[in-house]
């Protein structure tokens, strides 16, 4: 009942809003000359722009950025909704339901990287930001960052937020029981390459045979392939037809027999990311190094606790690059001001947006001027004895190279690591997982 | 029946007045007529409509869907039945309904043998006897999530309290969620612990409606505790056993929240599955994979699961006690 009158209130809202969205069009098409992005033309309406995310905790941090965008531009208001902490089985299927009923959407909504894949081949439903000039920010980012968002028609449709990159996090406590240097420099030089680590674990592995060298299979896997990719073409599962390469790939084959070599070796933990046991452990001191992305130092600080803080530490990345996780804000092609909309959008993913961000939330900035504003370069994290954060992520992620993402990346993605974590807990046999991980990634592709 | 008889009381005491005579005859027999036939299915139309849009429509549109290959935001092309027949030869889907009829058997068997013993035992006369009973009756107040998350915990490979137990006999730590086996009756003890204590009080509210002197006449006759239990109360209770064997039918086949929370949030129910439900696979399909019109048609097909189990069931259970 209580529902129900809740539901007719707002289905009055809603009328509501539309009628004066409908105005507010019909006001703007008569000056024809549009609002700027300064706010020093005034046009007749007030327009109102919703800008949706998603995730936990300060998820995009744009409290602070919003804030500044409305006091400097009272014609186009932006109304930040942050939608839900669930990306995958919540924000993802609604999203893809308001762009089918062509309605519903923000007129800026951001995207996972998980998902970049699948929205780039449905260029149908998303504005064309070169059209508003956005593709002169191509400069401002890495290219592989900046290409994931130019969909299947080579039409730029998103451009970056945040970024992960890719560190390794180490344990000093145990590499001091295993008489390896602890300083982050000294440890970065151990292992220039993938080799190199296998190396160093195998001495950990002799010194300290109750802990893992590595959490698991997943994150090395990533760096690997995310390394190796680039030296194919940018290829991870699919090529640009769409076609499935999971088994033609010499990348994913030499990420594959890395990690076996790193798991038939004993070195990992045998732990799955974000299960109960990895994160004991990470508490525990189960394992001596993982892999890192910029917001994994979060996950480690709240999970590993006070009590282990300046046990943990963060050196490069063997083969020094890589990168895990990162957003994109798009324009929907549904919306009804698309110009205001990707001006909005502009000021988000420039500079001042991504510092604001990195300020309010820690979310690292994927665009090159912000990793060099003083406040994102000489961040340091306290957690990891003052760890130099931000130069470290912005090394990993220079010298990407661009790669693409296949309309179904996510999902195979997710099945073929599925075998590589059983091959490395025991449930599948090494000399069968091969077999298996691309017939399960043949299948994921439908 | 006692409908008519007050309308036709009503009828007769009505008020001679102005209104009477205002109103054609015809309109108000037309009136007496709805308030008669009509307002009885006008009061209990609210459930119908609610359930024929949240209970009807759905299960239509999702037989429509299940006949297209649909993909949201993508393609939707009829297909007839094709999904079906692709569902039928899927190794997944059948891993699915063998783990899901698996963890059902192991957990429901003990669970209602249990809660009908432990029934048995709280109708006893014995001190603190509303304490011990509503004290059954606690698991079920809990979060499932909370007693996945825990049970999770318990079963933990490197610092669960299971293993280190079991490390005490010498055992050597068991990685639950790596072999069926393992996985199923980590599974089936947090469904066990949450459930048998609401069956148990079912049965238990059905037990006290035994006539105590069918108790008196067979111990009269010589007959033990054990065979009164066997040959009076089971048989006595069999509408009851009925029922929460169907209840758990239900609940078993559409088992979620447990192993989702197992297997670290995920849908795939371990590295090969191991203990993938069928709705774990549905919203696999569905939602992660974007595969609409087939996950549809799983959903179907576990419909049909559902009541043919159940029917057999029924059959099975009908026959408990026919015998004696």
């Amino acid at each position: 009942m209580m529902n129900n009158t809740r539901r007719g209130v707002l289905a009055a809202v809603a009328a509501g809003a539309l009628a004066f969205t409908a105005a507010a069009c019909g006001g703007d098409e008569a000056p024809a000359a549009a609002p700027s992005a300064g706010g020093s033309a005034a046009p007749a309406e007030k327009i109102e722009i919703t800008l949706n995310t998603f995730g936990g905790g300060e998820n995009f941090a744009y409290d602070d950025a919003v804030a500044q965008w409305n006091a400097a531009n009272p014609n186009v208001q932006v109304k930040y909704v942050n939608l839900t902490d669930r990306f995958e089985d919540t924000y993802l299927p609604q999203v893809l339901q308001w762009l089918e009923a062509g309605s519903g959407a923000g007129d800026i909504i951001a995207m996972d990287e998980g998902a970049m894949g699948l929205m780039a081949a449905r260029p149908q439903y998303f504005a064309d930001l070169g059209q508003y000039g956005l593709d002169s920010r191509k400069a401002d980012y890495p290219a592989f960052k900046y290409d994931v968002g130019v969909n299947t028609e080579g039409k730029l449709f998103a451009l970056g937020t945040d970024i992960g990159g890719m560190a390794m996090c180490y344990r000093t406590d145990l590499f001091e029981k295993a008489g390896l240097p602890t300083n982050r420099d000294e440890v970065s030089k151990l292992w220039p390459t993938w080799n190199d680590y296998l190396e160093v674990g195998k001495k950990f592995k002799a010194k300290v045979p109750d802990a893992g060298f590595v959490d698991g299979a997943n994150t090395v896997y990533n760096s690997v392939l995310a390394q190796e990719a680039g030296k194919n073409g940018g290829l991870y599962y699919f090529d640009k037809n769409q076609g499935l390469v999971v088994d033609k790939n010499p990348g994913v084959k030499a990420a594959f027999d890395y990690v076996q070599s790193l798991s038939t070796a004993g070195l990992t933990a045998k732990l799955r990311s974000w299960s109960e046991e990895w994160n004991t452990a990470m508490q525990k001191g189960g394992f001596a190094t993982m892999g890192c992305p910029s917001w994994m130092l979060g996950v480690i600080s709240g999970t590993s606790g006070d009590s282990n803080a300046k046990k943990w530490d963060v050196a490069a990345v063997p083969g020094g690059s890589g990168n895990w996780g990162g957003s994109w804000l798009m324009v929907p092609s549904q919306s009804k001001h698309p110009k205001e909309a990707a001006d909005v959008l502009n000021f988000l993913t420039g500079k001042d947006g991504q510092v604001a961000a990195f300020k309010e939330g820690g979310n690292f900035p994927s665009a090159i001027p912000a990793q060099q504003d003083p406040t994102v370069a000489d961040a340091k994290n306290a957690y990891f004895n003052d760890a130099p954060s931000g130069p470290i992520f912005a090394a990993s992620v220079a010298k990407l190279a661009p790669v693409f993402f296949g309309e179904k990346h996510a999902q195979v993605k997710a099945a073929v690591e599925e075998v590589l974590v059983g091959a490395d807990q025991g449930s599948v046999k090494w000399d069968e997982a091969w077999t298996r991980f691309v017939e399960e990634g043949v299948k994921a592709a439908g | 029946m006692s409908l008519s008889v007050d309308a036709g009381a009503r009828t007769r005491t009505v008020p001679p007045g102005p209104r009477r005579h205002a109103r054609p005859p015809g309109g108000r027999r037309l009136l007496s007529w709805l308030d008669l036939r009509a307002a009885p299915y006008f009061f209990v139309s609210p459930y119908f409509i609610l359930f024929a849009i949240f209970g009807i429509f759905p299960l239509i549109f999702t037989a429509w869907v299940s006949l297209h290959d649909w993909q949201l935001a993508g393609d939707k092309t009829f297909i007839g039945f094709e999904n079906y027949s692709e569902l039928l030869v899927d190794d997944k889907f059948w891993n699915a309904v063998l783990n899901t009829v698996g963890i059902f058997v192991i957990a429901t068997v003990p669970q209602l043998l249990l809660a009908l013993l432990l029934a048995n035992a709280l109708n006893k006369k014995l001190r603190g006897r509303l304490v011990l009973r509503l004290s059954v009756l606690a698991p079920l107040i809990t979060s499932v999530v909370a007693v996945a998350v825990v049970f999770t915990q318990l079963y933990g490979r490197d610092y669960g309290l299971v293993n280190w137990v079991l490390g005490g006999f010498g055992v050597d730590p068991i990685h639950w969620q790596n072999e069926k086996w393992s996985s199923w009756i980590a599974i089936a003890t947090m469904i066990d612990w949450r459930w048998t204590g609401y069956n148990a009080i079912i049965y238990l509210a059905a037990m006290q409606t035994i006539p105590k002197d069918l108790y008196e006449a067979a111990a009269i006759d010589g007959a033990s505790p054990r065979r009164q239990f066997w040959g009076i109360t089971v048989p006595l209770l069999k509408p009851t056993i009925i029922f929460t064997v169907i209840v758990s039918t239900i609940g078993g086949f559409t088992l979620f929240a447990e192993p989702v929370m197992f297997g670290a949030g995920l849908m795939t129910g371990g590295t090969t599955g191991q203990f993938q439900t069928v709705a774990m696979f549905i919203v696999k399909e569905g939602f992660r994979d974007f595969q609409y019109g087939y996950a549809a048609a799983a959903a179907w097909i576990l419909f049909l699961l559902i009541m043919i189990t159940a029917l057999i069931n029924f059959a099975i259970v009908r026959g408990i006690g026919r015998s004696r």
